[in-house]
């Protein structure tokens, strides 16, 4: 609820205010320039944790002529808003901005903003899928690829042991099996044995699995929406939806009952990507009998992680892309990793030694850099997002909680989805 | 010589004139141009986002992509043909009846109370003032551990006490209670200062002549101080209707997902502009509902004002002709 100033004095200083900053604004926004002493000033802005706070004082003493300042802000949201004002308003980026798989079906639509960045040098760095996904219809690279996010299923052996299953990791990855439906059957059994405790978070976390793995789910490769008349669509609706009403604890994920959860024996088993182990490290703090197991149903799977790109508004392209060709080489992805976990996407380090070793202690000590590598590699379906999938998928997300909170059927549900997705266009 | 002198009796006259003229321009417009830097800045940053937010609204316009093509009233017509459009209008009421009237009730009465001698006054009018001082986000946040649907505190003590709980993120009227909570909670301290200073303005003799004629404290209160507040009553009616009809923070931070819950039960107007310009990036659109907005904000202004200003201007008479029979 907010409120008009309520007296002359107040609007008059708060416009004043407002009117210096734009002022000030102006002239400060202009981004980097060559300072007196010849060095080359280059801005990096990244969000969450990219493990690079030591790499840029590294970089800085290998190429003297270059001082790195990081821009770093809190949430990715913060920096998706930042990066698309600033695109909008045409200056005011900085030098290397760092990006989330999730925004590029976007960014792609406007690719003519940033700098070209393929080159020989890097061609294969990446695994295929992750550098597919930044290239535009033109053949150019945008992004270079940091992190990814492979999938395996985390699960908790003490409840798998109250009810009777098996719970070291190589059994258990056999139990589960690399079907939805042996997924689901697991789930079954798990639910009969009496424990009271659901199988799965909630259909929303489970419908993003399945989804991931239909390469045109809501749009063909023109763009085209074929979301509602889509076989797959319907099919994997109505399975997740089936699968939901006898296995699903009903907590959306993120929310606050479901972060409650985790102390409360919410659910048995999770879908997760590397990076959900930091969640729920910490979400489950004193909880003992997480692990992980090596699979994953349907195939493999990747969720989220990012890139960096180097926007045209920058007055020193060639700086920046050298810096960012050399953070996201795998020896510095490597030391990324062990600073702050983020799993690398670059085909070298994915085999080197030292990311194969890493275990993880929350985890019942579980090799989880060869477990991840491995989940990484099962990959094998890049699903299409143009610019219309996330409005989309974001409305079958509310679609499906529509139907496990009860307020909808599965069929008027669907209908209301349809009309939504109508509604887009 | 007589050139000379007419001369000088010109200019004399003209620099009279002329210093005559300056001062009566300064008389005339000085007034003008001390109030106008508030004029200069409210056009630059309240008139012009107003005419150019109109100009959007009549354009294909993406938040990235930027101007598009000339579409009239299209984006009118879409966003009145959707069903959110409809489901957030009626949410923005719902919450905004749910908060705003038990709030001016709660103010008026807090008010009252404070108005009385109490012991260490001061300390209970900051008591008060003080759930304004906390950001509405973090208000937000704290009442979310109330609001649970699982965990919450509420529903853990109505399922403690066999009871059904309350489903806070499913349906729709104890959405809206949850919401409006947190606005009451942050708001009535606030209205209850504003009234509570009108009240000490009200001259002390009116009481003491009611009192000798024998009224109690509670007809004192509603023949003299609720008449006397009029413009108050008035002014917090009014203010109360522009913030509750622009209700965001409270709503987008009800859950984590930020759109009014998966069949908009609690998204209000201002969320579903958000919705449509920072969501579906298009700001066409999300300019459209925001022209319809100031207009509906408008027109429930002035009907607020000309029915309060009916209700309180007959209690008003009703004290004028007394008074006039008393004397």
């Amino acid at each position: 609820m907010k409120r008009f100033p309520r007296s002359t004095i107040a609007a008059t200083v708060a416009g004043a205010a407002t009117f210096a900053l734009v002022l000030s604004g102006c002239s400060a926004g202009a981004g980097s320039e060559p300072s007196k002493d010849g060095k080359v000033k280059l801005t990096v802005a990244t969000f969450n944790e990219f493990g690079y706070d030591d790499l840029f004082a590294e970089y800085e003493a290998a190429n003297p002529n270059v001082k790195i300042t990081q821009k770093k802000a809190a949430t990715s949201n913060e920096a998706r808003d930042n990066l698309t004002t600033r695109l909008a308003a045409g200056s005011g980026l900085s030098d290397v901005e760092a990006i989330e798989v999730d925004w590029l079906p976007e960014l792609l639509t406007y690719s003519d903003q940033f700098a070209d960045l393929s080159s020989a040098d890097v061609k294969d760095r990446w695994l295929k899928w992750k550098t597919e996904a930044a290239t535009d219809a033109d053949g150019r690279l945008i992004a270079y690829g940091t992190d990814i996010g492979p999938e395996a299923v985390c699960y908790r052996s003490d409840l798998f042991a109250a009810a009777g299953l098996p719970t070291d990791r190589a059994e258990v990855a056999k139990l589960l099996g690399t079907s939805w439906d042996s997924y689901y059957a697991a789930g079954e059994k798990f639910v009969a044995a009496g424990t009271n405790v659901p199988w799965f978070d909630s259909a929303g976390a489970t419908w993003q699995g399945v989804v991931n793995q239909i390469p045109n789910a809501y749009e063909k490769a023109d763009g085209t929406i074929i979301a509602t008349e889509n076989p797959q669509v319907k099919e994997a609706y109505t399975s997740v939806l089936a699968a939901s009403s006898t296995l699903s604890a009903h907590l959306g994920q993120w929310s606050d009952d479901w972060t409650a959860s985790f102390q409360n024996n919410g659910f048995a088993t999770q879908l997760c990507p590397g990076w959900m182990l930091g969640v729920i490290s910490g979400n489950a703090e004193g909880v003992t009998g997480w692990d992980i197991a090596d699979t994953f149903p349907g195939g493999g799977g990747n969720w989220g992680g990012s890139y960096l790109t180097v926007p045209n508004q920058s007055k020193h392209q060639d700086e920046a892309k050298k810096l960012a060709a050399w953070l996201t080489a795998p020896e510095q992805q490597l030391k990324a990793f062990a600073a702050k976990g983020t799993f690398p996407s670059q085909i070298d380090a994915l085999a080197s030694d030292e990311l194969l070793g890493a275990t993880n202690e929350f985890f019942n000590n579980a090799p989880t850099g060869e477990i991840l590598a491995n989940r990484a590699a099962a990959v094998d379906v890049t699903p299409f997002k143009g610019v219309n999938y996330f409005p989309i998928n974001d409305a079958m997300q509310q679609a499906l909680t529509r139907v496990e909170d009860g307020t909808m059927t599965a069929d008027e549900s669907w209908a209301q989805w349809v009309t939504d997705v109508k509604a887009l266009g | 010589m007589t050139t000379a002198a007419a001369e000088v009796t010109a200019r004399s006259i003209r620099r009279i004139a002329l210093s005559h003229r300056l001062s009566r321009w300064d008389v005339r417009f000085s007034p003008y141009l001390y109030i106008s830097p508030f004029f200069l800045l409210f056009g630059l940053v309240g008139l012009f986002p107003l005419l150019y937010t109109a100009w959007v609204s009549v354009h294909d316009w993406n938040l990235i992509g930027g101007q598009g093509d000339f579409v009239g009233l299209e984006n009118f017509t879409t966003v009145l043909g959707q069903p959110y459009f409809w489901t957030s209008l009626r949410n923005t009421f719902s919450i905004f009846l749910l908060s705003s009237i038990p709030q001016v009730i709660a103010a008026i009465a807090i008010a009252a109370v404070l108005d009385f001698n109490l012991r260490g006054k001061t300390f209970w009018r900051m008591g008060v003032l003080l759930p304004y001082v906390v950001a509405p986000v973090a208000v937000a946040l704290i009442f979310n551990d109330l609001f649970g649907d699982r965990f919450g505190l509420i529903n853990s003590g109505i399922m403690s006490l066999g009871l059904e709980p309350i489903r806070w993120h499913v349906d729709v009227i104890p959405s809206h209670i949850a919401i409006a909570t947190m606005v009451n909670f942050r708001w009535t301290g606030y209205n209850a200062l504003i009234f509570l200073a009108a009240m000490q303005a009200v001259p002390r003799d009116y009481y003491e002549a009611a009192i000798i004629d024998g009224a109690n404290r509670l007809r004192t209160f509603w023949s003299i101080t609720v008449p006397l507040l009029r413009p108050i009553i008035i002014f917090v009616i009014l203010t109360s209707t522009i913030g509750g009809l622009q209700i965001f923070d409270e709503a987008r931070m009800f859950d984590n997902v930020g759109q009014g819950g998966a069949n908009r039960q609690w998204q209000t107007l201002t969320l579903y502009i958000y919705e449509l310009g920072w969501g579906q990036r298009n700001f066409g659109r999300a300019s459209a509902v925001a022209w319809l907005l100031f207009l509906i904000i408008i027109v429930i202004a002035i009907i607020n004002f000309m029915i309060t200003r009916r209700i309180a201007g007959s209690a008003d008479r009703k004290l004028r002709t007394r008074a006039k029979g008393i004397s």
